[in-house]
């Protein structure tokens, strides 16, 4: 899907470059999505020779294609009829479809990212044996997982990647949590984070038993003071930023109650979140933080116009003060203040969003993956600026995947793991073990 | 301002190949047609400036105006309401129109092609049924309210019977003032334009955008029905079956000319108007030009629409990398 830039690939002993997925699957290597990719309008045999259709005088031979199709279903265990729909089938049976897919183009290589993340425990262990029964015929798997339990049970050796470097290799009998997480964790902590013990005052954010519309089966509960800096960490898919997005009234809380101060506070909207003091800063900028064919200005007032209204009109003296301070204060680097935000680096982007919430004071302010994809500098910028709010009585709570950024920005950190808060760490506890450790669904021995 | 230049320049330069192609084109009668046509194509695409502007669309428009100019001679003739009771019955139609669209669009996740298709279809047949597909009209009778679409007044210095200004004119001017400040000045019109560029973020920002889109509806469908009450008023004679047919391609043809994009977030009341007016000005001048067969009308603003839109995207491709790379140094 990418090709790479320097380094070589060998199949079967021989250099090749792959220019594209078909280059790759004529080779006999495939790769089987986190997320599914069948057409699943479709029946299953159409999707198993999906682009490959046997033809019988121009048409696509339906008779034939479902009669292959049986086999291929056969020796992945599946014993569902070709001609059903694939989204009638359950995600479980979809995945085989994928395989006996995999496996009609003669794959000898297949690689599965995160094959088990949204099948249930006895799909999970039809999997396997699938996936053993194919690594005895002689087929290459390449396991994508973070379930450690899933990759001990699998393996015949493993690779660990960390921030795309390898950090090592293990053979099978010496595979166990413990060394997994070791590898994941590496050490190079950096030199950013100054963080002194800081003052918190009193709780500003409690949460009791919220259940997010994703994760149904798990309440979570935690609090933030004023003044403190929470972080929240978990793998990729642990539901940190669904927790967020419940709080700030994206996604409705099913169940529970939510308190800023003292007060409960009934939160079906980002606006009411708004009003009640919160501010999020989204994962995805481009998406959810900006209008990217607006003036920075514009940006930066969304969020107040509301408050800084003259009877429905725009105030736009008000406006383009806010505007002029946020730039000012953030280091916000930009032509003008009516440059479209689209033509900034992703750093100054993500400082008009902060600008944005800023100008509206939040008592609480959400920050998810508050530095992905910026330069070092603007990080930095970041970090300041989140002490800086601290100090001042902001009460910060920020999801993130670096786990440099959890250990040196956080006063505690929540840690999650598949949709629950499987843990909560002070700042002695905290490192980068007993981080990985809650991440990935183990307990801490000392707990 | 700057984004109008290019509707304007190629509205003054077919009004200028007109004149030269035609003696009748530069008449006061002429001028006058022209004006009143403007004013009633313009009113309706303003109306549907707002929901392209939220990402939309209308394409009821049409029957709308079949809707409301034919149910107001029907009420007030053939059910003999009052007047007032009549002009309620008929805005609040219109209202509640937009309403079920914006309602259905928002809450329920409709796409705006497909319910204002359905729209399209069911008010001209419900129009068509309670009329008994009957043409509608008021007659001799209402001339004080007739006035307001086919009344004439007189400018300073030159005689009424040469050339007066349409009333609707003046209605035009009021709409598009009102429309310009309140897309430009209040919060609302930014939360709009905001909105129709990234409704996730929007939302994320503390707007509430389903209210806001509801209300695009309702300005778009109640836009509609004012046409549709001034274009009866002025023809006094509508047929169900064909009254304000394709009028919503006119009105969005003139929005996406006056710089609206479909894809939202963009345009200028006053581009709008002047897109409405290079419609008219085309179509008078396939009527008056001997040379242009009146049947290939719509061929030749299919034509310039296509040629106009076109040349709009070039221009901002232009600015975009000048642009880009001013903010790269």
């Amino acid at each position: 899907m990418q090709e790479h830039d320097s380094g070589e690939v060998l199949v079967d002993g021989q250099p090749i470059r792959f220019k594209g997925v078909e280059d790759a699957l004529e080779k006999g290597i495939a790769l089987i999505h986190q997320e599914l990719n069948l057409a699943d309008n479709l029946d299953v045999a159409s999707n198993i020779f999906l682009g490959r259709e046997p033809l019988k005088l121009g048409l696509i031979n339906t008779s034939a294609m479902r009669e292959a199709s049986r086999e291929y279903l056969r020796k992945v265990g599946l014993n569902v009829n070709p001609a059903q729909t694939v989204s009638e089938l359950t995600i479980g049976h979809q995945q085989m479809v994928e395989i006996a897919k995999a496996l009609s183009i003669n794959a000898r290589v297949l690689i599965m990212d995160e094959p088990t993340s949204s099948l249930s425990q006895h799909e999970t262990e039809q999997l396997f044996v699938v996936i053993k029964d194919l690594a005895a015929k002689g087929v290459a798997i390449v396991y994508i997982s973070h379930r450690l339990g899933e990759v001990r049970e699998l393996a015949n050796r493993v690779t660990v990647l960390r921030d795309g470097e390898n950090a090592g290799d293990i053979d099978r009998d010496e595979i166990n949590h413990d060394r997994m997480v070791k590898m994941m964790v590496g050490r190079d902590v950096s030199q950013y984070y100054a963080l002194e013990p800081r003052d918190t005052g009193g709780v500003a954010l409690k949460v009791e038993n919220l259940v997010t519309p994703q994760h149904p089966k798990h309440a979570l509960n935690f609090e933030i003071k004023a003044g403190e800096i929470v972080g929240v960490a978990g793998l990729v898919g642990a539901g940190r930023t669904e927790m967020l997005q419940t709080v700030f009234g994206i996604t409705p809380a099913l169940s529970g109650s939510i308190f800023i101060g003292d007060e409960q506070a009934s939160i079906q909207s980002p606006r009411q979140a708004i009003h009640h003091g919160l501010a999020l800063v989204p994962e995805d900028r481009k998406q959810q933080g900006l209008i990217l064919e607006m003036a920075v200005r514009e940006n930066m007032s969304l969020a107040s116009l509301e408050r800084d209204q003259k009877k429905g009109f725009l105030n736009r003296s008000k406006e383009k003060e806010i505007s002029r301070q946020m730039v000012a204060d953030m280091k916000v680097k930009t032509p003008s203040e009516m440059q479209e935000v689209q033509y900034l680096s992703g750093g100054n982007q993500q400082k008009v969003v902060l600008g944005k919430w800023l100008a509206m004071h939040p008592k609480v302010l959400f920050l998810d993956e508050p530095t992905r994809g910026i330069d070092v500098g603007a990080k930095q910028d970041i970090y300041k600026l989140m002490e800086k709010l601290a100090e001042q009585g902001v009460a910060i709570l920020f999801v993130s995947s670096e786990m440099e950024e959890i250990i040196g920005m956080s006063d505690r950190a929540l840690v999650m793991h598949e949709g629950r808060l499987t843990g909560e760490l002070n700042r002695e506890e905290l490192n980068e073990e007993s981080v990985m450790q809650l991440a990935t669904g183990a307990t801490l021995p000392s707990h | 301002m700057k984004k109008i230049y290019g509707i304007l320049s190629i509205f003054i330069v077919v009004c200028v190949l007109t004149a030269m192609m035609s003696p009748s084109f530069a008449t006061p009668f002429n001028i006058e047609r022209l004006i009143l046509r403007t004013s009633l194509y313009g009113i309706i695409s303003i109306g549907v400036a707002f929901v392209i502007i939220t990402s939309g669309i209308d394409l009821s428009i049409g029957s709308v105006i079949c809707l409301i100019g034919c149910g107001l001679p029907w009420l007030l003739i053939k059910m003999s309401l009052p007047l007032p009771v009549g002009l309620l019955i008929v805005i609040l139609a219109s209202v509640v129109i937009g309403l079920l669209h914006g309602l259905l669009v928002t809450k329920l996740r409709l796409q705006p092609f497909v319910v204002t298709l359905c729209g399209l279809l069911m008010y001209r047949g419900i129009t068509r049924g309670f009329t008994g597909d009957q043409t509608q009209g008021f007659g001799k009778l209402f001339e004080g309210l007739r006035w307001i679409g086919t009344g004439r007044i007189a400018v300073p210095g030159v005689p009424l019977e040469t050339f007066g200004l349409p009333v609707p004119f003046f209605l035009l001017l009021f709409v598009t003032i009102v429309a310009s400040i309140f897309l430009n000045r209040t919060i609302y019109g930014r939360y709009l334009l905001a909105l129709g560029r990234n409704e996730q973020a929007a939302r994320y920002s503390g707007i509430n955008t389903d209210l806001m889109i509801i209300l695009a509806y309702v300005i778009c469908a109640g836009l509609a029905g004012v046409g549709g009450v001034l274009f009866i008023l002025d023809t006094n004679s509508a047929q169900p079956a064909d009254f304000g047919n394709f009028y919503e391609l006119y009105a969005i043809a003139a929005a996406v000319l006056g710089g609206c994009s479909l894809r939202g977030g963009q345009g200028t009341i006053i581009g709008v108007v002047i897109g409405a007016a290079l419609m008219q000005v085309l179509r008078n001048m396939i009527t008056l030009v001997d040379w242009i067969p009146t049947h290939i009308e719509y061929a030749v603003i299919g034509a310039v629409i296509l040629v106009g839109v076109m040349a709009d995207e070039v221009v901002k491709r232009v600015a975009a990398a000048r642009r880009a790379k001013v903010s790269k140094s």
